[in-house]
């Protein structure tokens, strides 16, 4: 004889709790961190070597970097003058809470203002693990095409900015941006935006401004 | 790919449950998966074959109910599954629409058969 028995427990639980102490650890040294997301190639390290001289004088920060394997993407943050951790998840597709925890160990947190998180390149599984950050960002890029957002639904849903990326590049790739912009207004409505150009720079003082306004909130909550 | 430690958690989850049951075995887990969760079902049992081995869940038979994307229409109030990749409504064409079902990501409930001798109603009688 079997018996049924209710479970009804979220199969990420133990990653989701493990999340929720990364953020409290964040919180208690003051510490603001943004989960960037995109998919490989979109510019997340690019716009990080932007970012960091835009803010370095008023902010202290540091990167984590996750990767399949390499420390390239570390070694660029840490070049553009942020603290560096790198972290190689061996052939797993997205950074989980627990390889946050450990990079966070390897950090002097109360010396830092803002943490940026460079998740694993990829447009599916990152949207699915909580790591603690308190807020996140997804970066799209122009020659990926517009259909993403319709594609890659769980991706759009879950982000709190969308960075869209190579706008340099609009006059040679056929990229519908309002057909791109209606599949990201469909999941994500009232989504906050910032098209710029890593390469030529245009647009990024709207994004440095956002980070610069959330992470004084974050300060001064 | 990130069905390994997924699977893990099914089987950490799985038998936490059965243990404080009492269960001797594990015989079937209903698992209810969104649409939107990104979990390949194949690779979840290829997996669950390998590390279950050894364990009371060996065996197991997996359970699987998929749940289709559910869209809520905030102007007109419908609820819908799109089809393909237009997410707008198709009573009203509305774009404002927010995600009702889909996101599903959890362990149902656990079959077990329990030791003759942790029967749970006669530990509370005695």
């Amino acid at each position: 004889m079997t018996e049924r028995i209710p479970v009804v427990e979220n199969i990420l639980n133990a990653n989701d709790r493990i999340a929720l102490d990364n953020q409290q650890r964040l919180d208690e040294a003051g510490v603001f961190c943004i989960n960037l997301m995109a998919s490989p190639g979109a510019g997340k390290t690019s716009l990080i070597e932007r970012t960091l001289p835009a803010l370095s004088d008023r902010m202290a920060i540091a990167v984590i970097d996750g990767d399949v394997a390499t420390s390239i993407d570390a070694d660029r943050a840490a070049a553009a003058g942020a603290t560096a951790v790198q972290i190689n998840t061996g052939g797993q597709c997205h950074l989980d809470a627990t390889q946050l925890r450990h990079a966070l160990d390897e950090l002097d947190l109360a010396t830092f203002d803002l943490l940026i998180v460079e998740n694993v390149g990829n447009l599916i599984c990152p949207a699915s693990f909580k790591i603690g950050a308190h807020t996140s960002a997804l970066i799209a890029s122009v020659p990926e095409g517009d259909d993403k957002p319709y594609k890659y639904p769980g991706m759009y849903r879950g982000v709190d900015a969308l960075v869209i990326n190579k706008t340099d590049l609009l006059p040679y790739i056929d990229f519908d941006m309002a057909y791109f912009r209606r599949g990201v207004e469909l999941l994500n409505q009232g989504l906050v935006t910032f098209p710029l150009s890593c390469k030529t720079g245009e647009g990024m003082e709207a994004w440095i401004q956002w980070i610069e306004e959330r992470t004084a909130q974050a300060r001064n909550a | 790919m990130h069905e390994l430690p997924v699977t893990e958690n099914i089987l950490d989850i799985s038998l936490r449950h059965a243990r404080a049951e009492g269960a001797s075995r594990i015989t079937d887990i209903y698992l209810v998966l969104g649409e939107l969760s990104s979990i390949v079902d194949d690779s979840v049992q290829f997996y669950w074959d390998l590390i279950s081995e050894g364990t009371i869940a060996e065996g197991a038979i997996l359970h699987f109910t998929r749940i289709p994307i559910t869209l809520h229409c905030l102007t007109c109030d419908a609820r819908y599954t799109p089809s393909g990749e237009d997410f707008a409504c198709p009573q009203c064409s509305s774009e404002r629409v927010e995600l009702d079902r889909g996101e599903e990501f959890y362990i149902d409930s656990i079959e077990i058969e329990r030791k003759p001798d942790h029967d749970k109603t006669e530990v509370v009688e005695a």
